[in-house]
């Protein structure tokens, strides 16, 4: 016993040997490898199935572009599930922002930068309602941002047809603003890649490496012991509703610069698509677990078969299915890494 | 002895009409083992969760190191070194022993919006926070919380505790779900724990493991203190009496209670 304490004490000392030299073992047991086996197993399947079209760049394009949209509101999406909240309001942030956008800058002709900055402020200040309702009533929040979903959408469509009398409004960009949200990379590829780019790292800083993702974990683990400790709950939730709000809203920017009009009904796919995208990427739906990386995953695979199907020259009715079929089958995946995370692994020594 | 760590001055606590401590009097000393015994409803938890600031006393006073204090929330109370460790019993399964460690404290290295967490750092901490409790199994604090037994989550919480200044350790029921040996394993961790000059507060059904790691016993019965005695004043038999005999007599009692309603239920109170 004493030789083992002994010898354990320098391990703390001394580097342990397998810091940062990842096996398979390892590798098993981290929270994003379901899903990056679902990524390259949909890929395959669709390179396969769908030929050379999918994997030329203009079959890539087809599938990233939405997974770059689909991305930069599932990615604060997932923090706030690991927080232990769902969001499903992003749907009408999308469409109000967009048309907000619109009408400033399109039908009453204000500059670009107003219009986008009123859109991603509508996107912050109902994500900042959201987060308070949340936190001060303790209603479930599947229910306040469903409420919140309805009532923006409703909101929007009054106010646009007062406005515009229409429910679609169109806009011309040119400059940098067309350049910096609605241009194309060789032709192809939305500038809303980098975007997404931008959110992962942006986010993956500050899940995994700051001391807010900490709390983020915390708060979605066990709530009552994370205010226990003193983490600021209800901030930390309010942030992230925001996050979750600007996500959307600059996705309603991206769209409405890029298509050059808004529409007051776009947007409502992404409000379950984004959940799916998150629990395809391993975050565990009541919170407490999951990473950014991970939903990159989730949120490709998403992308991927929601695309592939065209290029298999079946009927593309059955895309649905295929998708419902996926999400079960990475839950139950993801389900199974989990458990192997928890087992504390063959290093076991018998004391 | 100094002057106690904690001190409790004729705390009564009732809610509504109903008395559930009644004029509890109890000294607390670093480096020593309080073992609180009783059966259900003989007022353990509320007496505990007196101490660590979920109830304020409804009169009587709480001292920490010979001054009055006035818990108004459990922070208040970890404020002043009291930590109740089943609040933090391995309840981030799903967190690495390193990050739950520090959860509400986290350590970062860098500078600026660009902080990072010093995972290496929260991990040989906590692992070395373990290790000084005994638990050599655990090398490596980038494992989950999750993968951990009972008794190296008891390790994890009190090793935290002590690390961040408690020097009152609550220890509600930690050897309640164990089987043998990790209760055991759990006693030892106390042992290590009391090594380090900490005043343990152990709750506890069983008079065994009272026995194996106490220095000073408290006995409720009914909300009132029974029984206070120190190690070796009582046999481990007299001891197993006064519990089953408690038990026998809040039969008894709630047997009388139904044709005789103003009866005291208290037990003549021993000191010391």
């Amino acid at each position: 016993m004493s030789v083992q304490t002994a010898d354990s004490a320098n391990k703390v000392t001394a580097p342990r040997p397998y810091a940062g030299r990842a096996t398979v073992t390892d590798l098993l047991k981290r929270p994003e490898t379901g899903a990056l086996i679902g990524t390259i197993g949909v890929f395959v399947f669709f390179a396969v199935f769908g030929g050379s079209n999918f994997t030329a760049a203009s079959g890539t394009a087809t599938w990233l572009n939405p997974a770059a949209e689909l991305g930069i509101i599932a990615v604060p999406v997932g923090l706030l599930m690991i927080a232990g909240e769902l969001d499903l309001s992003v749907g009408s942030i999308l469409a109000s922002s967009s048309m907000t956008l619109a009408i400033i800058s399109g039908y009453w002709d204000y500059p670009i930068l107003v219009g986008i900055l009123a859109a991603l402020a509508l996107g912050a200040v109902t994500g900042f309602l959201n987060g308070v309702i949340v936190t001060r009533t303790q209603v479930p929040s599947f229910v306040v941002t469903l409420a919140t979903n309805f009532g923006l959408a409703g909101l929007a469509l009054g106010v646009t047809r007062a406005i515009t009398g229409s429910t679609s409004v169109a806009i011309t960009t040119d400059g940098w603003a067309k350049t910096a949200f609605g241009s194309y990379v060789s032709d192809k590829f939305e500038v809303a890649i980098f975007w997404w780019l931008a959110v992962l790292v942006v986010v993956g800083f500050i899940l995994h490496l700051s001391k807010y993702g900490n709390w983020i974990f915390a708060v979605g683990g066990d709530l009552v012991s994370a205010r226990a400790t003193g983490i600021p709950t209800n901030r930390v939730k309010i942030a992230l509703f925001i996050g979750s709000g600007l996500g959307a809203a600059l996705v309603g920017v991206i769209q409405t610069i890029t298509y050059n009009s808004a529409q007051v009904a776009n947007g409502q796919a992404f409000v379950f698509n984004t959940i799916i995208a998150v629990v395809i990427g391993g975050v565990l739906l009541t919170g407490g677990y999951g990473s950014v990386i991970g939903v990159l995953f989730g949120t490709l695979t998403f992308s991927i078969v929601g695309q592939g199907i065209y290029y298999t020259g079946w009927n593309p009715d059955w895309a649905a299915l295929f998708l419902g079929a996926l999400l079960l089958v990475a839950v139950l995946m993801n389900n199974t890494f989990r458990r192997m995370a928890l087992s504390y692994g063959p290093r076991k020594k018998k004391d | 002895m100094s002057t106690p760590l904690l001190k409790l001055a004729d705390v009564n606590k009732s809610f509504g009409t109903t008395d559930v401590l009644t004029d509890i009097n109890l000294e607390v000393y670093a480096g020593e083992v309080l073992c609180l015994l009783g059966d259900n409803g003989a007022g353990k938890s509320t007496l505990i969760k007196v101490l660590s600031g979920f109830h304020e006393p409804t009169s009587g006073q709480v001292h920490v190191d010979g001054a009055p204090v006035l818990f108004r929330s459990p922070r208040d109370a970890s404020e002043h070194g009291i930590a109740c460790v089943h609040q933090f019993g391995g309840t981030f399964p799903l967190m690495t022993i390193g990050r739950s460690f520090f959860v509400g404290a986290e350590p970062t290295k860098g500078w600026g919006p660009f902080k990072r967490l010093n995972t290496k750092f929260a991990g040989d901490v906590a692992v070395h926070e373990m290790q000084s409790l005994g638990i050599t199994r655990v090398t490596d604090g980038n494992r989950l919380v999750g993968g951990l037994s009972g008794g190296e989550r008891q390790a994890l919480a009190i090793g935290r505790a002590v690390y961040f200044g408690a020097n009152v350790l609550i220890l509600d029921e930690p050897t309640a779900a164990l089987g043998v040996k990790e209760a055991a394993h759990v006693l030892r961790i106390i042992m290590q724990a009391r090594k380090k000059g900490v005043a343990v507060i152990l709750v506890t059904h069983n008079v065994t493991h009272a026995m194996t790691v106490g220095d000073h016993f408290a006995v409720l019965i009914r909300g009132a203190l029974a029984a206070d005695f120190r190690k070796g004043e009582r046999s481990r038999e007299e001891i197993t009496d006064l519990m089953a005999g408690g038990e026998a007599m809040a039969e008894l009692e709630a047997e009388l209670a139904e044709h005789q309603e103003s009866h005291d239920g208290s037990v003549h109170t021993s000191s010391h």
